[in-house]
């Protein structure tokens, strides 16, 4: 329990003592550190330390060397990973049979293990150290700051990571000065939006009421994307501690987390760093001795994507269904039970705790010219590195997809870059050269959204990709108003027509209309952006729809009503390996002696015997 | 109706009076049956009536709007299969089709025998691992199609054995 | 209240602030095509995104019933953007609506069709599957189906703010979302009162009251002795169905059109509610001298003792035992006006007409009958009465001024016709109660202090050498404070009034539909006066009654003489009184 800033002060002092020796080696001890992301933990990390702690054990060593799990490292894609102190090697793609190896030839024997080092795919080039490698140099860690380094679990790793420092910094301020702060640091909503976070702010500071509440909104809905997950996993002191800057700065003394349910460890992570600061004296009243009192609560979504909208989110924390409500009035006006609340997405309050510690120049030096800082994004699918990206805004396409990304897998053809979610659109090889960031994102027809960024290829039906948007706009539309209810329903069946060859080219005119009343017309921005992905895609890619309408042919060959799976006779080896595998018995053949046939009637296309055949012999068409 | 035990109405009680400090808690009430029962059916729901003065009508509005909630039991093994973007672009669907077509179930829906479920999840946080599948919240990653069948007759020799 | 000024379609005005753009046209004289809003907000906000306009400042285009006028807005009504936006929000919920005016309830009378008209919507633009759609005919009083409704959430608001504790709710989200009791279940499972109230905002066809045209059309056809009697409330708004201003009283007419639709007798449930207060005011003399249940509680509002059934089956004892006034009425035509006539009962039919749909359901309740013989056998709505009048051929508006049949229950007085309006039976059993005790009638007829349409009303009467304390209430949702205090032995009354209705059965659920959209030119706030006039077409027939008083009514001292001998006698509680049984909320089997 702190009193006084000074006693906190003094006790920092000790945790970044105690931190740093994890990292240089001054507790004379040796550190295995583990990435215990969601990624890395389905990889297999947990099997990773018990192997480790089993050698350690076998070895007697365990006073001397110790495992260690922390956040997220971002290269999901090369996970697991084990990085070792002193000395920051990193190893990734690791197996539990590796272990031995790294126990014994590199903490026992001081040898490095060659094989578990990562490689350049493209350059053949090796790395020790994870900074320099591609994929993280010209990467820039604000709002992530802690993120894959600190213990999350253990408040006084994240406070000797500087955690607290700029709420402390905020109450010696006027809370005028921290809105002026936070309005000069040009942040931007990171919560898709973009909305200016220190004008958003200065509403509910201006209104005159006793009580007043702070939302963080952590229910990410976005179907790509877990940035907001890993930060409040991987570092949920930074999370609250911006909360408690903004509860500060509005006069709100009570804060509001909205969690996914789906999050559970990220659930599970906040409470206990509650818990942990309401112990030390950092929350609750009168925190440190300034007069500032905040309480810091969790609530849980509970699986609907329109909670993400902040009118919905307010809905949903007071116990009803998440339906957004008309706006104005805001909820800086008029928010939680009537009262003033700013909701601030989780990333968002992390930059505010950022700024206020390490000030506003060393925020804005990074970014464009009304985009400042940097952007989490989450990067997936075709892409080689699969992972957590933090960059500064203003970098370009290229950059992220070809430089820190690593480019397209298997050499294939970059079609489109997705960004913004379902609300979104696709960005396409022609702009690769433009910069990302908000203004610029919507300008060429999508949006920085939240920061899903999904890279797509050749392989992909663009058709189809916008049919999987409209299907899950369909499924979390809130059913409140009628544009979006039925408006999107009737998108999506145009969708499943024309992807079953069964469009018409009238059926332009109609997705036009509705996605012109679904923008106009709908209550909320669910509503109001669910068009986007259709009419990007149609902007871009017009000539896929007219393939599959036109000649009933889906070029990408993913629409399952326009292809058919086929056997060359001249590859078959009569294996019957696919026959087997087949849910319907649809393969034909006798073992060893006649080529397989696959019976057109009978199968239902479900693309298992392609990848049983280990001669190539199956194809699409 | 199937009429509750006491026990479960005094759990349910004791579970509706945990948040009476708080506002509205309509939502983390149900949260916690839904994780304890497995479900939500209108008997639990008129309990929480009576508890919390919302009608059930109000109840029964919330518990189907949210997908966590469910009216019946979930099957022994929760198959949940990421249907988010980048596992959609890897070919999660095939897989979901697959799981649905060997179960002869629909996303969401059940197995005669109450032992599986098939759920449609939004992404889980290993797109690295895409596609990705989660059963009992166990995550597999770069789930094959061909896969399938024996993840499934994995779980029911696990349950043949247990008998 | 300050005011702003603001252009429509380029003209300028001055409005109060804070009103919507849709309040603010409609005092400047623009009608902007609604759907979903009504009467302040008591709907699903926002939510048809028919009455879109341009508003300056507005993203996108302004959804007028909610959006707030502002200093120096400019609204564009009639802009290319507005109308089509406004056509294509009806268009899709035409797509998914089982369009079949022709048979349908509402037609006519249905705020769906007439917008689409308005707006010019095509039926047939966009085509799709449509959402899953229940239909519940399984009670006696409403129907719901929901493959005519748009979610409006008028209902819910509606039932909510009358009962407190609503019976109907959203469902599902997304294209599957409905609206209805939890689970989807009938009326007739869940623990709706049957008030009708959701009836009488439904703007479309998705909630009727269940028609019994049929049935009465049956009976005529067999032969029956048709029997017609129409409650108080029935003559102050069936004027509406045939264009006439809200609150006209059309007795006289009302009469002609039954007469002329082939009924064998014409009579007026006032009479009933007379011999209703005959035997309530004694009861209640009974029981304060006799250390009896109090407070006693009217019986008469069967959405009302639905409710007591359901939510306070503790406090049964509490209501008084006598029938709603049709029935003791029908009870009464079934014995004495039978034997009067030489008739058997079993060959005699007798209509209803009420404002309300839960008499619908009352007269079906076992306990509503004597002998065998139904008291009551089939009910009509005002509304319901209206379309047998127009399928007849009548010209409602032509017809002569005629009387109700005078014979044996002709007369009746003032205090019966204020049973339509809440507080009219509070203050008719007053005018007797007094005079029973004491011996003379009391000064003033009027008691003020229990009219009104507040909430909870009370008032305190010196009578029989004590204060006799009352309240009346309408709605549950005020009902249940009073009937909280007798739970825990705090009430204070002798007598209390209930309603099922907020205002009464002149707002009950079988009346007209009053709109805005069909009475463009009516007051802002035509919803929250049609009350207020519909009353007073009832307090007017009250002064202009020479009889004002049932204990004065000569026909129901005759019936007591010739026939019940005296209030409460073993004979009228055998036709006169009833029983209750509480019940669960839900019934439901099995799901
Ligand atoms: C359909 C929909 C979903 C949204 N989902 C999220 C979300 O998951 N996380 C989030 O922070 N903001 C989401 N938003 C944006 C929020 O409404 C809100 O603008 C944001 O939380 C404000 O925080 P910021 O200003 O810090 O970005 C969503 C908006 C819409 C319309
Ligand atoms: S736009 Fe969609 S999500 Fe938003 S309120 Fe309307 S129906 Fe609900
Ligand atoms: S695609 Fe599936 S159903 Fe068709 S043949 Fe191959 S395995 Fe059988
Ligand atoms: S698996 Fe391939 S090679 Fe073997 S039988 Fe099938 S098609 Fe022929
Ligand atoms: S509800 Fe209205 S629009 Fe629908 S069928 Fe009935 S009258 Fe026609
Ligand atoms: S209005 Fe026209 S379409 Fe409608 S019923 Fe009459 S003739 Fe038929
Ligand atoms: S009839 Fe009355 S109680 Fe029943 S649902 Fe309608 S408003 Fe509610
Ligand atoms: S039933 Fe009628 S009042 Fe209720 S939501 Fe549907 S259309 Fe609106
Ligand atoms: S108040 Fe009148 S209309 Fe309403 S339920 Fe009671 S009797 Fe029927
Ligand atoms: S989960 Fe291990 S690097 Fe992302
Ligand atoms: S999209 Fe499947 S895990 Fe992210
Ligand atoms: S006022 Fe328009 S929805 Fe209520
Ligand atoms: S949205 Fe305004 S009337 Fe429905």
């Amino acid at each position: 329990m702190y009193a006084t800033t000074e006693e906190l002060q003094r006790d920092v002092q000790r945790f970044m003592d105690e931190l740093h020796g994890k990292f240089d080696g001054s507790d004379g001890k040796t550190y295995l550190v583990f990435c215990g992301g969601t990624g890395c933990m389905a990889g297999g990390t947990p099997d990773l330390i018990a192997e480790a702690r089993k050698l350690i054990a076998d070895e007697g060593l365990e006073e001397s060397v110790v495992t260690r799990r922390v956040g997220c490292f971002g290269l999901c894609s090369q996970g697991p990973f084990v990085r070792i102190y002193p000395g920051d090697i990193l190893y990734r793609l690791v197996k539990a049979e590796d272990m031995y190896d790294i126990i014994h030839k590199h903490i026992i024997g001081g040898e490095i293990v060659e094989r578990l080092i990562y490689e350049d795919p493209k350059t053949g080039e090796k790395f020790e150290h994870m900074a320099d490698i591609p994929f993280y140099r010209r990467q820039k860690r604000i709002a992530l700051h802690g993120c894959g380094v600190i213990d999350p679990t253990r408040i006084e790793e994240s406070l000797a990571m500087g955690g607290y420092q700029g709420l402390m910094r905020a109450l010696t301020m006027d809370r005028q000065d921290v809105i002026d702060t936070i309005i000069a640091s040009g942040l931007r909503g990171r919560g898709g939006g973009g909305f200016p976070t220190g004008r958003k702010w200065q509403f509910a500071y201006n209104q005159d009421s006793a009580e007043k509440y702070v939302v963080c909104n952590g229910d990410e809905g976005d179907p790509g994307a877990f940035m907001d997950r890993s930060l409040l996993e991987d570092n949920p002191l930074s999370v609250l501690e911006g909360m408690a800057i903004a509860g500060y700065a509005i006069g709100a003394s009570q804060g509001y987390f909205y969690i996914r349910a789906e999050y559970p460890i990220a659930v599970q992570r906040v409470n206990a760093i509650i818990e942990q600061a309401e112990e030390r004296g950092l929350l609750g009243d009168n925190i440190l001795g300034t007069g500032f009192s905040f309480h810091a609560h969790v609530r849980l979504g509970a699986g609907a994507f329109v909670c993400g909208e902040e009118t919905a989110l307010l809905n949903s924390i007071m116990g009803l269904r998440g339906m957004p409500r008309p706006r104005p009035p805001f909820p800086a006006v008029s928010g939680l039970w009537g009262k003033p609340t700013v909701v601030n997405n989780v990333e968002t309050l992390s930059c505010t705790a950022y700024i206020m510690r390490e000030g506003i120049e060393a925020f804005t030096q990074y970014g464009t010219e009304n985009s400042k800082g940097t952007k989490v994004f989450c990067l997936g699918g075709k892409v080689v590195n699969v992972g957590l990206v933090e960059m500064p805004m203003g970098y370009t396409m290229r950059d992220l997809i070809f430089d820190i990304g690593g480019g397209i897998q298997d050499d294939k053809e970059f079609k489109a870059l997705q960004t913004g979610g379902p609300s979104g659109g696709c960005l396409t090889p022609e702009y690769l050269d433009e910069p990302i960031d908000f203004d610029n994102m919507v300008r060429l027809g999508s949006m920085m959204g939240s920061g899903g960024a999904i890279v797509m290829d050749e392989d992909n039906c663009m058709v189809d990709v916008a049919k999987f948007y409209m299907g899950f706009i369909c499924d979390e539309s809130c059913g409140k108003c009628s544009p979006c209810r039925i408006g999107t329903k009737r998108m999506l069946e145009i969708l499943e027509r024309i992807t079953s060859g069964k469009g018409t080219m009238k059926d332009f005119d109609e997705l036009d209309t509705i996605a012109e009343a679904c923008k106009t017309n709908s209550l909320c921005a669910l509503g109001q952006t669910a068009a986007n992905p259709i009419l990007s895609t149609i902007a871009h890619f017009k000539d896929e729809y007219i393939a599959h309408i036109e000649e009933h042919r889906c070029p990408a060959r993913v629409c399952k009503d326009l292809i058919e799976y086929h056997i060359d006779p001249d590859k078959c080896r009569k294996c019957s390996a696919c026959a087997r595998v087949c849910p319907v018995f649809a393969i034909e053949g006798v073992a060893g002696k006649t080529p397989f046939v696959i019976d057109l009637e009978k199968c239902i296309k479900c693309g298992t015997c392609v990848t049983a055949c280990r001669f190539d012999a199956i194809y699409k068409a | 109706m199937a009429r509750l035990s006491g026990a479960s109405v005094a759990r349910i009680e004791e579970i509706c009076d945990a948040y009476q400090g708080e506002k509205t808690p309509l939502v983390m009430i149900l949260s916690d049956i839904q994780r304890e029962f497995g479900y939500v059916p209108l008997e639990v729901q008129e309990v929480v009536s009576r508890k919390t003065g919302l009608s059930v009508a109000e109840i029964y509005g919330v518990v189907t709007f949210y997908s966590f909630f469910s009216l019946t039991p979930k099957g022994k093994h929760v198959i949940g299969c990421c249907l988010g973007t980048a596992c959609y672009v890897k070919g999660a669907q095939r897989i979901i089709d697959r799981f649905c077509n060997d179960l002869g179930i629909e996303p969401g829906g059940t197995t005669d025998d109450g032992m599986f479920t098939i759920d449609a999840l939004r992404c889980i946080g290993a797109c690295a691992a895409a596609p990705a599948v989660t059963i009992d919240g166990k995550v597999y990653a770069r789930v094959d199609i061909s896969q399938v069948p024996g993840i499934i007759s994995a779980y029911r020799q696990m349950e043949g054995g247990a008998e | 209240m300050s005011l702003v000024n603001i252009k429509i379609e380029g003209r300028p005005y001055q409005v109060e602030e804070g009103l919507t753009i849709l309040e603010a046209a409609r005092q400047c004289g623009y009608e902007i095509p609604s759907l979903c809003s009504f009467n302040h907000g008591e709907c699903n906000q926002g939510s048809c995104r028919v009455c879109l306009v341009e508003a300056t400042g507005a993203r996108g285009l302004a959804a007028s019933c909610v959006y707030q006028v502002a200093e120096g807005m400019e609204v564009l009504i009639n802009s290319p953007k507005a109308v089509a936006a406004r056509r294509t929000s009806v268009e899709l919920l035409l797509s998914n609506h089982n369009v079949n005016c022709q048979q349908c309830g509402k037609s006519g009378q249905c705020e769906l069709q007439n917008v689409a008209r308005i707006v010019g919507a095509r039926e047939g633009m966009f085509k799709g599957a449509k959402t899953p759609t229940t239909y519940d005919d399984v009670s006696p009083s409403i129907v719901r189906d929901t493959s005519k409704c748009i979610l409006c959430g008028r209902c819910v608001e509606r039932c909510k703010n009358a009962h407190g504790n609503g019976v109907l709710g959203f469902q599902n989200r997304g294209f599957d979302a409905k609206v209805g009791p939890a689970m989807d279940i009938s009326f007739a499972d869940s623990p709706c009162i049957m008030c009708g109230q959701c009836v009488t905002v439904c703007p479309t066809g998705a909630l009727l009251p269940k028609s019994e045209i049929d049935k009465v059309d049956f009976a005529r056809a067999q032969g029956k002795y048709m029997v017609v009697q129409t409650a108080p409330a029935v003559r102050a708004a069936l004027g509406e169905e045939f264009g006439l201003p809200i609150g006209t009283p059309v007795t006289g007419k009302m009469a002609a059109a039954l007469r002329r639709l082939g009924f064998n007798r014409v009579y007026d449930v006032d009479f009933g509610a007379d011999l209703t207060i005959m035997e309530e005011a004694n009861e209640l003399l009974d029981r304060v001298k006799s250390g009896g249940v109090l407070p006693m509680i009217t019986s008469c509002s069967p959405g009302w003792v639905n409710y007591a059934e359901t939510y306070y089956a503790d406090l049964l004892p509490h209501l008084s035992s006598c029938k709603s006034p049709h029935q003791m009425q029908g009870a009464i035509i079934k014995s004495y006006f039978a034997q009067a006539h030489g008739l058997d009962p079993k060959d005699i039919f007798v209509v209803s007409i009420m404002p309300c749909t839960a008499k619908k359901s009352e007269k079906d309740r076992a306990q509503m009958e004597v002998d065998g013989i139904r008291d009551v056998d089939a009910v009509l709505t005002v509304c319901e009465l209206g379309d047998l009048i127009k399928r007849s051929g009548m010209q409602f508006n032509r017809l002569p001024e005629e009387g109700f049949d005078y014979d044996i229950m002709g007369t009746s007085t003032g205090a019966g016709v204020i049973f339509g309006v809440t507080g009219g039976v509070m203050e008719a059993a007053l005018r007797t109660a007094y005079r029973v005790l004491e011996g003379k009638e009391h000064d003033a007829v009027v008691f003020n202090a229990v009219r009104g349409f507040d909430g909870i009303r009370e008032a305190t009467i010196a009578m029989g050498g004590m204060d006799v304390k009352v309240a009346v209430a309408s709605g549950m949702a005020n009902a249940k404070i009073l009937l909280d205090q007798i739970r825990e032995g705090t009430s204070p009354y002798h007598f209390i009034e209930i309603m099922g209705c907020p205002g009464g059965c002149i707002n009950g659920g079988g009346m007209p539909i009053v709109r805005h959209c069909f009475l463009p030119n009516e007051d802002v706030d035509i919803v929250d006066t049609y009350r207020a006039k519909r009353a007073r077409a009832l307090y007017t027939e009250d002064e202009r009654n020479t009889l004002r008083q049932s204990h004065n009514n000569p026909q129901i001292i005759e019936l007591y003489s010739r026939f019940l001998e005296k209030p409460n006698s073993h004979k009228a509680h055998e036709l006169l009184h009833t029983t209750y049984a509480g019940r669960e909320p839900f019934r439901v089997q099995d799901h």
